[in-house]
């Protein structure tokens, strides 16, 4: 996944020529779309363990609430996306050369990456019933998390250029997080259930 | 609808579930018959009666053909999401074949509303497609509809598959207003050639009979279809019941 990562940073490094001039404009999306990218690959294992070994079963059987499982998987997905994330970063900002804002881009990293895995989370438990797994998960998610990607993009970009006047990007994450976290948590029981 | 054989896993349901069909009940026969006298009003009042645009000329007609599909195929979302959220409340299979059913209905009238639309941006506006907020929501929209689509259609015929369609439409509904926010705000900071869109601030009368003459036909079609979507759903859950009952 990591790998995965530098890999789409180096292919948008070709495939937009990136100067001084545009450097600003491109980076932001470039370091997005590589998290959203490796973001879909681990998303996608989120469950597909459980329905190959079929264990399942003896998840569901677990005397903790569905609530409880959701959230442990969204954490593991937090977990994996972060490393991946720890180790793209430096790399990014070497790549790109961009200075790397680590304190102020903190937060935006950790709430992009919680919408898409509060969302990805439940619909790879979802797509994990299908046989095109790999497939719908991103046809899935990608509608859905337009607005965490926008948001972090151009949060991102503000951080690099600094701009007046610009909607509350933060805010709205904040919002999108909270809203479709409870949502997931209220909703994951009836895609587990069997 | 191809794959919906194949996945044969579905539990035997009660004895007492849907009889056989009518075959053509009065329900669908009113309203076809009301939606051919609503097309051949609408048809003679778009092309003949609405006075031409002064502006735009005759494109300005297939406003009356894209603005109540756009409508309908949009709130076609929100029968989907209450079709799925009285399912996984009630347990019956019915409001999950009026969620299907309007699930690809929906994304018909939005397709139609997408190249209608599209076609009118062309004359009026020079290009086909804008980043306008309303235009990246539906298309969005339309994307969403596509993976319930798919997703049903993978999933085969089973009651997981209804609950995994209802948590999408239900997770759907909630989202596209947020879309419709954040491309707002994204696109406020960039106003590229973003022309006003839609209506003029007051149409003249007779535009606005045709738009709620035409208005109404597309809802009866709408309707008329649900009614035909609902009965092919029940229908094909029959014949998988059967097929299931006969291996």
């Amino acid at each position: 996944m990591g790998l995965f990562a530098l890999l789409v940073l180096v292919i948008f490094n070709f495939a937009f020529d990136l100067r001084v001039d545009n450097r600003a404009a491109v980076a932001p999306g470039a370091l997005w779309v590589s998290f959203v990218f490796a973001s879909m690959l681990g998303l996608g294992r989120t469950i597909a363990a459980e329905r190959e070994k079929g264990s399942m079963d003896r998840l569901l059987l677990c005397p903790v609430d569905r609530k409880a499982i959701y959230l442990a998987k969204l954490l593991g997905n937090m977990l994996f996306i972060g490393v991946v994330e720890i180790v793209a970063l430096p790399i990014f900002a070497a790549l790109f050369n961009v200075p790397l804002l680590l304190g102020p881009l903190l937060p935006i990293v950790l709430l992009g990456t919680l919408g898409i895995a509060a969302v990805g989370t439940l619909f790879s438990a979802m797509a994990a019933a299908t046989r095109a797994r790999e497939l719908l998960l991103p046809i899935l998610v990608f509608p859905l998390i337009v607005p965490i990607v926008i948001a972090a993009v151009r949060a991102t970009g503000t951080l690099m250029v600094p701009v007046s006047n610009e909607p509350p990007w933060l805010g709205l994450m904040v919002a999108f997080d909270v809203i479709f976290l409870s949502i997931s948590m209220l909703t994951f029981q009836y895609i587990v259930e069997e | 609808m191809a794959l919906a054989g194949q996945d044969t896993n579905v539990k035997r349901r009660d004895a007492s579930g849907p009889g056989q069909a009518e075959r053509f009940p009065i329900v669908s026969m009113v309203l076809l018959a009301l939606t051919f006298i609503g097309m051949m009003i609408s048809i003679w009042m778009i092309f003949l009666y609405a006075p031409t645009d002064a502006i735009e000329g005759d494109a300005q007609r297939i406003f009356y053909f894209h603005l109540p599909s756009a409508i309908i195929g949009m709130l076609s979302l929100g029968i989907v999401a209450l079709g799925g959220i009285v399912y996984l409340w009630k347990k019956d299979e019915r409001w999950d074949w009026v969620a299907r059913a309007a699930a690809e209905l929906g994304t018909v009238f939005l397709t139609f509303a997408l190249i209608t639309g599209s076609i009118w941006g062309r004359t009026t506006w020079g290009t086909w497609w804008t980043w306008d907020a309303r235009l990246t929501t539906t298309l969005i929209l339309w994307f969403i509809y596509i993976g319930y689509l798919m997703l049903r259609s993978y999933m085969g015929r089973t009651p997981a598959s209804a609950r995994a369609g209802a948590v999408l439409a239900i997770i759907g509904l909630i989202d596209v207003p947020i879309i419709y926010e954040s491309v707002n705000w994204w696109r406020t900071l960039h106003p590229q050639a973003v022309l006003p869109l839609g209506s003029s601030p007051q149409l003249p009368l007779e535009m606005l009979l045709t738009l709620v003459v035409a208005f109404i036909t597309f809802t009866l079609l709408f309707s008329f279809l649900m009614v035909q979507l609902y009965q092919l759903e029940k229908m094909q859950t029959l014949a998988q019941q059967l097929r299931a009952s006969v291996e």
